[in-house]
Formats: structure tokens, C-alpha cells, sequence
């Protein structure tokens, strides 16, 4: 089993299946990002403006633009989620859409390999939107910015490398419930979207070390606040060493689930 | 030359045994067909040949290429029709074929004018726009054959091409896929009609429970194992002893299924008439073609639909 884990077969085919996904989103993206950055906005709404207004500054920022930041790195979140999942599991079980690839020279890796990119695009594309448009409401402090969405792939990359091996370990529509609401609620609520970690009792700061969202919220909020020194690094590097020790397992799952 | 070469073909799906060690050659240019029931192992073994699933154990070559190590080359020269139809619901009719195209990379310009060159073929010229999903099942079909030539392949494999289709559908797919083979592509399908095989195929071998019972062309097949006719005698399965001796110098054998008997004639008129004269009372008794369902009747004992 464990040489199976590590023989994965990509070969330049992944861009043509990644392009499929492109081509896709191309026909609707404006329904797609228009539903994506509403929910962000309505929370900027409710929290950052109605609820900000009765808060203390965090960490010595308004509370508007302490937890715009946290929104970017959450809906780059949900969006790779859910392609990842819900997504990912329509193409496959539903659109048969998988079985129709590996027909053709493309692998079942090549077909893996693309889904995560398709899920790093959606992090990367959905997050950036919010970047815009908090920058318009003024919510952004520093030219590091720019690096943001350097930082969204990266942290796309991982959550699709998650999101597939959930929908590889419980091919079931039914269970993606239980995704969302065991891991990914927890994640949005418990890593540093709405306030700061460091308030809480002491083993929730320590679980919170483990949520890939609370690396990604960190470096978010550091880059758009201008609030850059080395231990940013270290974040960069929880989150790629993270990358390295999961990648194997999408595809190892999926290749379990499709070759039979 | 042979393009597919099975020796001792096997596939087990955790400890069933689906395949069970078969052997056969598809030559070039033919019509090739694995007829047999549900579950015989006949969608197992064309997805072997088509580079899906594993080989348990046994050889298998297509091309000339071993399917355990050169799958890839394997699967860029192959057309692929599978059974369940897995079209691109989020892309349009031309779409999907271009899309499909970028999978073998094949050039754009290339691809297109292929596409439409199929669409033609296929009768589909006028949909190119249209969504998948506005398609009528005939028109699905056809659409899947049809991406399934975007790489112009010497073999198109065809797992069940016609299952679910109205007969006007069908006779529309069959049409097509003998002007193909015309223009020499080898086609491998897989099938449980009947009408199908007879009507397409230079060759068969008949599957039952992973194992291949019978090869051969249609007509050799049925003439080796019935004859030409069938004489097909209604509710007399309780006299079979009485009726099979008393007709023995005029029947070649003779099947039981179920209250009936169908009778295998040197001479179907004299046999009906010297049936006629007998003195039992019979149901229906109808003479009329001896076809593969027959033989396969005779190999297995049971119908192919039930």
C-alpha cells in the first residue's frame, strides 16, 4: 500500500482536464462570484459594521477592518470546499465525468491533479474578489497586499488536497454534511476570522495551531494590515509542509475509488 | 494482424471471479462481438482492453501493446463507447467534442474539423449548439460514438451501443457503425441482443459467467448448433420423450423451454407435418428461423432475456 501511495502517474494532461473546469466556470462566472462574495459582504455587513459598533478594537484595529482580512482567507475557504467536495463528487459520481477522462490518455492522477488546481483557482479567484473589495471600502493598509494572493494558492492547494480526501474516504453525498459542519464551521469560527485566538482558553489556542485556516488567516491579515516580520515564514511553512505530507492521499483514494 | 490478443484473460473483483481466464483474437477490420447475459464478463473484459480495469492475471495486448505497462499509448489510439453515457452535461453538443479532443491533444484546428466532420456523420450538424441535456437518447448515443472518433481510432470498442434505444434509434447506430466499419475501423462491441450481433458482426465468441462458451461467425455458429430453423411447439415439454422419439430420423435435437419445445428440423414443412398427425394435442406451433438466441439457448440452457 504505502508504494501505491507514492507511484502517481501526471503527465502534461492535467492542464487540458483543469481547462475543462475553466471553460465551465467561463459560462457562468458571473452568477458564480456574484453568490460568492455576497455571503462575505453580508457578514462585513452584519458583524463588521453592526456588531463592530458595540466592540472594543481588536488587536488595535477597528473591528471592520480587523475582520475583513479573516474573510478573505474564509471564503477562499468555502469556495475550495465546496468545489472539492460537492463538486468534485458531481463530476465524478453523478457526470461520470471522471470515467469519461481515463477513457482518453488521461490517468485517474491527471484527473485528481486537475481537480486540486480547479480548487486552488476557486481559492485564489474568490479570495482575490474580496481583496478588491475590501480595498475599495478602504479596509486595506500596505502594498503586501499584493502578495495575498500568493498566499491564496497556497492555501487552495491544501483545502482541495483536504476537501478530496474527504470525498475519496466518504463517497457519499449525504456525508459532506458532516464535513462542513465537523470540520470546516469549526475552522471558520476558531482560527482568527472573527477574533483573535489568543482570548480563548489555552487548549483551544493550541487546537487552533492545527487548523490550516488559522496559518492562512494569519498571513492574510498580516499582508492586508502591513504587518509583515519572519514569522510569517513559519506560517508559509506549517502550510507547505502540510501540502507535502497529504498530497499522496487524493490520489491514492481516488484511484481506490475509480479502478476497479 | 491481430489488434487484440487475450490469452488466459482474467479479473477478479475481491475474490469474484468475473473473468475466468478467457482467450480470443479481434483481427483487423472485422466486427467483433462478446455476446452474453448480464453479468456474463463482458464489461469486464472490454475494460480491460480499454486500459480501466486492471488484468488479474493473464496476457493481453491491444496493438500490439501490453496493457499493464503501455496503457497510455494504448488508450490514445482507441475509440471508447461505455455503456452508461457520460457526456459533458456542462458543455454544449461541439463542445464536448472539442473539449474530449484536448484530452488526446490533438490541434485545435484539427479537432474542430473533425468535430464537425462527426456531427455530420451522426447526423447531429444542426444540435452543435444545444445543450447535452436537451438530447433525446438516440441522440446521446450517437454524440458519444461520435467523441469517441475525435482521435480517428483504428479500433472502437462499444460496450451495449444500442441498450435503452427505441428500434428506430438502434437501426440509426447501426447504420453508422457499418459505414465505419466499410471504412475499415475494427469494432469490438458487447452486447445482449441478438438482432445486434447478427445483424453487425463477422465474428463472436458467446460469455456466459466469465467464460466464453462458443466462437465463431453467427451463421456458422447457428448452423453448427441448430440448423436453419426452429420449430417452436407449445405446451409439449411434458411429452418430450414421446415426441423426441417418435421424430427422430427428422430432427437434428431438440431444447426445452419451459412448457415448450423447440424442435431442430432437417425439413421444417415435413416435420410440421408429420407433427400434425401426431396424436397429442399441442399449443402453438410456429416455424420460423433458428438465430443466436437459439444457440445460446442450446449452450446454456437459458434465454438471454428473461
Amino acid at each position: 500500500m504505502l508504494r501505491d501511495l507514492f507511484r502517481i502517474d501526471i503527465s502534461p494532461l492535467v492542464w487540458p482536464v483543469f481547462r475543462r473546469h475553466l471553460i465551465v466556470f467561463s459560462r457562468n462566472w458571473k452568477v458564480n462570484l456574484t453568490f460568492n462574495f455576497f455571503e462575505p459582504l453580508l457578514y462585513l455587513a452584519a458583524l463588521g459594521l453592526g456588531l463592530g459598533a458595540y466592540v472594543l478594537p481588536m488587536e488595535g484595529l477597528p473591528y471592520l477592518h480587523y475582520l475583513a482580512p479573516g474573510l478573505v482567507a474564509s471564503s477562499a475557504m468555502f469556495a475550495t470546499t465546496y468545489e472539492c467536495t460537492y463538486g468534485t463528487f458531481i463530476r465524478m459520481e453523478f457526470q461520470k465525468s471522471f470515467h469519461a477522462m481515463v477513457a482518453t490518455p488521461v490517468t485517474i492522477d491527471d484527473v485528481i491533479a486537475g481537480e486540486l488546481l480547479y480548487g486552488t483557482f476557486k481559492s485564489v479567484l474568490y479570495g482575490s474578489v474580496i481583496i478588491i473589495v475590501i480595498t475599495v471600502l478602504g479596509l486595506v493598509g500596505s502594498l503586501w497586499v499584493l502578495l495575498v494572493p500568493l498566499v491564496l494558492a497556497v492555501a487552495g492547494l491544501l483545502l482541495a488536497i483536504i476537501s478530496i480526501t474527504w470525498t475519496g474516504l466518504v463517497p457519499n453525498i449525504d456525508n459532506f454534511n458532516y464535513f462542513f459542519s465537523l470540520i470546516i464551521t469549526p475552522l471558520f469560527l476558531f482560527s482568527g476570522v472573527f477574533f483573535p485566538v489568543s482570548g480563548l482558553p489555552e487548549i483551544i489556542q493550541k487546537a487552533a495551531w492545527f487548523s490550516p485556516l488559522y496559518h492562512i488567516v494569519n498571513l492574510t491579515r498580516s499582508l492586508v494590515l502591513g504587518q509583515v516580520d519572519l514569522s510569517l515564514a513559519g506560517e508559509l511553512i506549517w502550510l507547505l509542509a502540510a501540502i507535502a505530507l497529504l498530497l499522496p492521499f487524493p490520489f491514492y483514494l481516488m484511484r481506490r475509488l475509480m479502478i476497479k | 494482424m491481430d489488434v487484440i490478443v487475450a490469452q488466459n484473460l482474467t479479473k477478479e473483483y475481491n475474490g469474484f471471479r468475473a473473468v475466468r481466464g478467457i482467450n480470443f483474437r479481434v483481427r483487423e477490420g472485422e466486427c467483433f462481438a462478446f455476446l452474453g447475459p448480464n453479468g456474463a464478463g463482458k464489461t469486464s473484459t472490454v475494460r480491460m482492453i480499454y486500459c480501466f480495469s486492471p488484468v488479474t492475471a493473464g496476457q493481453l495486448t491491444v496493438l500490439g501493446m501490453d496493457v499493464r505497462t503501455q496503457a497510455r499509448e494504448i488508450k490514445s489510439r482507441l475509440g471508447v463507447v461505455p455503456q452508461e453515457n457520460n457526456l459533458d452535461p456542462d458543455l454544449k453538443v461541439l463542445q464536448n467534442l472539442l473539449v474530449y479532443a484536448t484530452f488526446f491533444r490533438l490541434p485545435q484546428r484539427q479537432a474542430r474539423a473533425t468535430a464537425l466532420e462527426m456531427l455530420d456523420f451522426f447526423g447531429l450538424a444542426d444540435k452543435a449548439d444545444e445543450k447535452v441535456d436537451a438530447l433525446s437518447g438516440g441522440m446521446k448515443r450517437r454524440l458519444t460514438i461520435a467523441r469517441a472518433l475525435i482521435n480517428k481510432p483504428r479500433v472502437l470498442i462499444l460496450d451495449e451501443p444500442t441498450t435503452g434505444l427505441d428500434p428506430q434509434a438502434r437501426h440509426m447506430v447501426w447504420q453508422r457503425l457499418r459505414r465505419l466499419k466499410e471504412q475499415g475501423v475494427t469494432l469490438i462491441l458487447t452486447t445482449h441482443y441478438m438482432e445486434e450481433a447478427s445483424q453487425l458482426c463477422d465474428r463472436l465468441v458467446v460469455m456466459d459467467q466469465g467464460a466464453i462458451l462458443e466462437e465463431g461467425e453467427p451463421r456458422q455458429l447457428i448452423a453448427k448448433h441448430i440448423g436453419t430453423e426452429i420449430l417452436e411447439v407449445g405446451f409439449a415439454a411434458a411429452r418430450e420423450r414421446e415426441i423426441v422419439r417418435e421424430l427422430n430420423g427428422l430432427i437434428r435435437g431438440h431444447q426445452v423451454v419451459g412448457e415448450n419445445i423447440f424442435l431442430y428440423p432437417h425439413d421444417g414443412q415435413e416435420l410440421l407435418r408429420v407433427l400434425q398427425k401426431m396424436p397429442f394435442h399441442f399449443g402453438h406451433q410456429f416455424l420460423r428461423p433458428a438465430t443466436l438466441e437459439d444457440v445460446f439457448l442450446k449452450l446454456t440452457g437459458k434465454k438471454l432475456h428473461d
